[in-house]
């Protein structure tokens, strides 16, 4: 197609809307409603997804030796550990390093020496899937000389099973709106469509090729789209920077955190704009697609 | 040029509309098509320029078979037909030079070829003084040579009216009569359904009529045939 061609449907996509101004805000109001309930639930979804990875990674198994095991023993069950499926990392910790960690976290005062230290040397294990946590905990639980294996049994597969659920149901949610919002959208243009068939019959007579006829209607549904996103965008990033402007200090020396707010708005932002055009080429592309078949 | 060989035509609702036939239409001609109204003349014309299809038979234009014709070819068969219809089927936002130029932008035609063509045509149905003017500012007459010369503006090889001065008093269809007149002398082909039998009897032409889907009768310079 030629340039002047396509600066020809250009003008004719936004002098369309001005023409049709009504239905114009109608479809682009539809749009914002979508878009704006979309862009809250990324933003919920993204930032529990953010906190089930911080908990994921700082889910580690705590293997505790026998306090029998000797130097060998203990450099045996460390080469056994390094051979279980599903290992990503081992760091091993002296029962004094132990000891200086429980006198860091709760001070002094506890009556513990080095000279009577109850402690058992560890091995702190992390699984490269933390979803298996469990099962890699069971495998080292069998080898010689642990004297027991600890991770937060029960309560992380709840945690994960919780988290798993809220996604599931989080993306199904948004692909209904989705759905909604374009029958919505394509209805909306059907519409001006429906004002602009003798423009369309013309076009047909006159020798008009389908695409021709189709991209000022496109180009308008696209417009609509961006139109529609302009709310959204305000409002998530005005509700997205209050919220972590309030709660994020009240994170700080948690295990998890909110997403930062430079990348993640330009992310969610983004998405919203994306799909507000893609939701507008859709629905216009699909209602045009019956006015041409004659 | 416009060949017709056992056409058919049934639509859905199993009316049939063409039922065998056969014509053949060469360069330069001028042709009324007349008959009473259902009797399938509107159907006659519109498989012409691919409105309908026909159920079988075969439609030549230019060599092209319509019956054959990929739908995704239709507009470049269109480029060589123009039509003209009873209501006129201008844009009314548009003005009388930007329903004329309507055509040519269409087809993506250059800007100084659009200007050039446009105020040709304009000039040859004799409206170049009312270009700036809206369609609705413009009587039924005016109207229509709006039509023709948005039919005329991409030099096609054939004209297709279908009731042209349908809608116009007795005095403007002669003017318009004169503009088909006056095109057909520079060498476009003419078909035209029409009901008006003044016109058919007086500026004479081949007749073709059409009653059940057939072709009643073909004759050169005959008359409307009908009491009107």
């Amino acid at each position: 197609m030629k340039a002047r061609t396509l600066g020809r449907h250009f003008r004719e996509s936004i002098k369309s809307l001005g023409r049709n101004s009504w239905m114009s805000f109608a479809s682009a109001s539809a749009v914002t409603v979508t878009l704006l309930l979309v862009g809250v639930f990324v933003m919920i979804m993204m930032n529990l997804n953010k906190v089930a990875d911080d908990l994921e990674t700082d889910v580690e198994i705590k293997v505790l030796v026998e306090l029998t095991a000797d130097e060998t023993m203990t450099a045996q069950l460390e080469q056994d550990i390094n051979k279980v499926k599903g290992i990503e990392s081992v760091v091993y910790s002296t029962k004094e390093a132990e000891l200086e960690d429980l006198i860091k976290d709760f001070g002094k005062n506890m009556g513990l020496s080095e000279q009577n230290n109850p402690l058992r040397a560890a091995f702190y294990v992390k699984a490269s899937d933390p979803q298996e946590t469990g099962k890699v905990a069971e495998r080292i639980d069998n080898l010689a000389n642990t004297y027991s294996v600890e991770y937060g049994e029960g309560e992380i597969e709840k945690l994960f099973s919780f988290l798993n659920l809220a996604r599931n149901v989080g993306l199904g949610l948004i692909l209904a709106l989705l759905f909604t919002a374009m029958f919505l959208i394509s209805n909306t243009i059907r519409i001006t469509i429906v004002a602009r068939r003798r423009e369309i019959e013309i076009m047909k007579l006159v020798g008009a090729t389908n695409w021709f006829i189709r991209i000022p209607f496109i180009l308008e549904g696209m417009w609509i789209g961006i139109l529609g996103a302009i709310l959204p965008i305000t409002l998530v990033t005005m509700l997205y920077y209050n919220l972590y402007n309030v709660v994020q200090p009240y994170l700080v020396g948690e295990l998890f955190s909110l997403l930062p707010l430079t990348p993640f708005l330009y992310q969610v932002n983004g998405l919203i704009l994306l799909m507000g055009i893609f939701i507008g080429v859709w629905g216009s592309f699909m209602s045009v697609r019956k006015f041409l078949r004659v | 040029m416009i060949l017709m060989k056992n056409v058919y035509k049934k639509y859905p609702n199993g009316i049939v509309a063409a039922n065998g036939i056969n014509v053949e239409i060469d360069k330069g001609e001028f042709i009324y098509v007349v008959g009473p109204s259902g009797a399938g003349k509107s159907t006659f014309i519109k498989m012409m320029y691919r409105e309908e299809r026909p159920t079988s038979g075969e439609i030549l234009i230019n060599g092209i078979n319509l019956a054959t014709l990929k739908t995704k070819r239709v507009p470049y068969l269109r480029r060589q037909i123009g039509v003209v219809f009873q209501d006129f089927k201008l844009l009314p936002r548009l003005s009388v030079y930007d329903n004329v130029a309507f055509a040519l932008e269409v087809i993506e035609e250059t800007p100084i070829n659009i200007r050039k063509r446009v105020m040709e045509v304009l000039e040859l149905v004799g409206l170049k003084q009312k270009a700036r003017m809206l369609p609705t500012e413009l009587s039924g007459g005016e109207q229509q040579r709006v039509s023709i010369a948005r039919a005329l503006v991409n030099v096609p090889a054939v004209i297709i009216a279908d009731e042209p001065t349908g809608n116009l008093d007795p005095e403007t269809s002669w003017d318009i009569m004169n503009l088909f007149e006056e095109v057909n002398r520079r060498g476009t082909t003419v078909i035209m359904a029409t009901h008006n039998k003044e016109i058919v009897n007086t500026i004479r032409h081949r007749v073709i009529a059409i009653e059940g889907g057939l072709i009643v009768r073909d004759e050169y310079g005959g008359d409307y045939g009908y009491e009107s």
